[in-house]
């Protein structure tokens, strides 16, 4: 399933917030295909990191490629490569002033000036695999956060992204939901998707995840299999983080 | 007492006869209104937008702009642009001076009601638009603005409805408004009752529509789960 | 350039600024009556019955649907009609200005007290408070805060508003600026521009603090979360 071909490259990333320096010196390469589970405490930066990866946030040094080439640091470009990257939210964000059909469709139409014949038929099979064809002229108020974190994900697969980044999707969801949710990330992996997932869902993580990467301290502290992450980790810390979530097999 | 005061009192030939007058006032009341209201709107958009931008020298300008707005009454711009000004030569018309004075009150408290709109926006709405591509210009039209405006309607209504109330005070500068009018009737024939009676109908014909509207309208947003009533 | 002198000429200055003052007393009185009225009303807004909610409704909005301009006159012109009593123009200007004062201080009383959400109440009820204690310490304190900035715009909203009593004839700082204007029309033609600069100059210095203070109080207690 993973190909060789490297998708997103990322170089001696460094991120701070006045003195405090979240994390430096980071350094990732994805490739295509690829299922990428970061973990690691709160505040390790886990999350600014995804958020640096679509420019949501400046970083003070280091590179980051996109299928070989450079991304310059200036905001213009980002819009160029946001369509390319997709990004899933904690809080779903929704535009509550639009239903769900017209959120999924504004990206598509007003960004990538696609035809609206053909994306309302992407729509459609997107929105029917998350089985919510029939909520399509909800409004975001309507629907439950579940149901919601899914139209968040179809409205991001909708502009065809190369790469898709998932910042703790489940995390602000009733438990019952979480599930629903989970599937369409797990079904996205085996269809072949190339992720980067921020997650405190363990098994999930075991589940989905290629390769995980445990985070700390402002740097990765272990980079392994799933495998062998969750049964033999190599370092103290990821063995003393993954007591704490009584992850033991 | 109320009905002595209704049945013999008022003289409603009078009244009958004054309608043709009230009806020429509220034309020129809706109109000063109207494009009061219109340009504080233009004006206050401007202003919400350059403090949203944060674009500089004209930040400052716009804020001085709104502190003496909002800190001095209506009658005195006027007066100070009626008979102050036209001792420099500057001769305006007593209706341009009305919009220009309404103007320049009303665009500060609609800056006010936007910009209040503007900061309701979460930014995490902000970074989602981003993240599907969106340019600034795109993120504003479909995302923020019609989200500002929805919770700007409350503050929006009220100041709409304020400026028509205080487009009374022109009569100050000479203007045939439903104020002149009633005071004209007051002046000349000393029929206090029936003049007052007149304006007050005619104020409530004006202002009762429109309050009604937006409050069917701020229902209607609420619905939806956008806008939140104001204090 | 010389008729700027104008306002410093004789007593001029003084009588512009005991004008001002004719304003001052007026927005102060109607204040204080409208803060007392204010809490007393927005108190009986929060009331359960029916009636007594649709009675506050009806004058509140009859109120604020009809210009303050004229009220004045409804006030001015109607009672000495009807109640065949002269009232001073100053009487019934403070008049106006309290009952306006008291529906617009009632419904921010009003809004305050019933935006504090149900669960203060009921944790504090649950730490054993009696319902002294819980005004006291929770209730009220919260309350204020909510409403004191905007209370302190109705302010100057209402000082603002005194402006207008020059309209039924109270002497007050615009009158006198008249006058000014109109005994120095030869010595100094100019006079009008500076006057009514002068009197637009002293509306700013007395409302400026005010508002200033309201925007204060409000991020004083933002930062602190409340």
């Amino acid at each position: 399933m993973v190909s060789d071909k490297v998708l997103l490259e990322v170089k001696h990333l460094q991120k701070s917030f006045g003195d405090k320096t979240i994390f430096k010196d980071l350094s990732l390469t994805v490739r295509q295909g690829e299922v990428i589970v970061l973990v690691g405490p709160s505040g390790c930066g886990k999350s600014t990191f995804l958020r640096c990866l679509n420019g949501l946030e400046d970083y003070e040094h280091g590179e980051v490629f996109l299928d070989g080439k450079a991304i310059p640091g200036e905001q213009k470009s980002w819009y160029q490569v946001r369509q390319k990257i997709g990004m899933v939210f904690q809080s779903y964000d929704l535009f509550p002033h639009m239903t769900v059909l017209d959120n999924i469709l504004l990206g598509p139409l007003k960004v990538q000036k696609r035809t609206k014949e053909e994306v309302l038929q992407q729509a459609q099979n997107l929105l029917e695999r998350v089985g919510l064809w029939d909520r399509r002229n909800d409004y975001p108020s309507q629907l439950s956060g579940g149901q919601k974190q899914r139209i968040a994900i179809v409205r991001a697969l909708c502009m065809n992204p190369e790469i898709m980044l998932f910042d703790e999707v489940t995390a602000s969801l009733d438990p019952e939901m979480v599930r629903e949710v989970l599937d369409v990330m797990l079904e996205l992996a085996k269809a072949g998707m190339t992720m980067i997932i921020v997650t405190h869902e363990m098994n999930f993580a075991k589940a989905v995840a290629d390769r995980v990467i445990f985070l700390d301290d402002g740097g990765i502290v272990e980079e392994n299999t799933a495998e062998q992450f969750f049964t033999t980790p190599k370092t103290e810390r990821a063995k003393k983080f993954l007591d704490i979530f009584n992850f033991k097999e | 007492m109320v009905a002595r005061f209704l049945f013999e009192v008022m003289d409603y030939q009078f009244i009958v006869n004054s309608i043709p007058l009230y009806v020429k006032a509220m034309e020129l009341t809706l109109i000063l209104s109207f494009w009061g209201i219109l340009f504080s709107i233009v004006l206050g958009c401007i202003c919400a937008m350059v403090d949203y931008f944060k674009i500089p020298v004209l930040k400052t300008v716009v804020k001085v702009y709104v502190e003496i707005s909002r800190n001095t009454p209506l009658l005195i711009q006027l007066f100070f642009l009626y008979y102050g000004l036209t001792q420099f030569g500057v001769r305006l018309e007593g209706e341009t001076c009305a919009i220009i004075g309404l103007t320049f009150l009303g665009g500060s408290y609609m800056a006010e009601a936007l910009r209040s709109g503007l900061d309701a926006v979460h930014k995490t709405q902000v970074e989602s638009g981003l993240s599907i591509g969106l340019t600034n210009w795109q993120l504003m039209r479909y995302i923020i603005l019609p989200q500002a405006c929805a919770v700007a309607v409350p503050s929006f209504a009220a100041n709409v409805i304020f400026l028509l109330k205080e487009t009374s005070v022109v009569s100050a500068i000479a203007l045939a408004d439903l104020m002149f009018v009633a005071k004209d009737l007051i002046g000349m024939y000393y029929r206090t009752s029936e003049a007052l009676l007149m304006l007050v109908v005619a104020y409530l014909i004006i202002l009762l529509p429109i309050s009604i509207l937006f409050s069917y309208l701020e229902g209607r947003l609420r619905q939806h789960g956008l806008g939140s009533g104001n204090i | 350039m010389d008729s700027a002198l104008v306002i410093f000429e004789g007593a001029n200055l003084t009588r512009l600024l005991g004008g001002l003052l004719v304003s001052l007393r007026i927005a102060f009185l109607a204040v204080l009556f409208s803060l007392v009225g204010g809490v007393l009303f927005g108190i009986l807004m929060n009331s359960k019955n029916t009636v007594v909610k649709v009675l506050c409704r009806v004058f509140l909005e009859s109120v604020r649907i009809i210009p303050q301009l004229v009220w004045l006159f409804i006030f001015y012109f109607e009672m000495t009609k009807v109640f065949h009593i002269h009232i001073d123009a100053e009487v019934a200007s403070i008049i106006v200005f309290s009952l306006w004062g008291t529906a617009e201080m009632g419904d921010l009383v009003r809004g305050a007290i019933s935006s504090l959400p149900q669960h203060q109440r009921e944790s504090g009820f649950a730490l054993g408070l009696t319902k002294i204690q819980l005004y006291h310490y929770v209730i009220l304190p919260q309350a204020v805060r909510r409403l004191l900035p905007p209370a302190i715009n109705l302010v100057t909203r209402m000082i603002k508003t005194t402006s207008l009593v020059v309209l039924i004839g109270v002497i007050e700082v615009l009158k006198i600026g008249q006058q000014v204007i109109e005994i120095s029309i030869f010595s100094a033609p100019n006079a009008a521009f500076w006057v009514y600069g002068f009197i637009f100059f002293l509306y700013f210095i007395v409302c400026w603090p005010v508002s200033l203070m309201a925007k204060w109080l409000e991020n004083y207690w933002a930062s602190k979360g409340v």
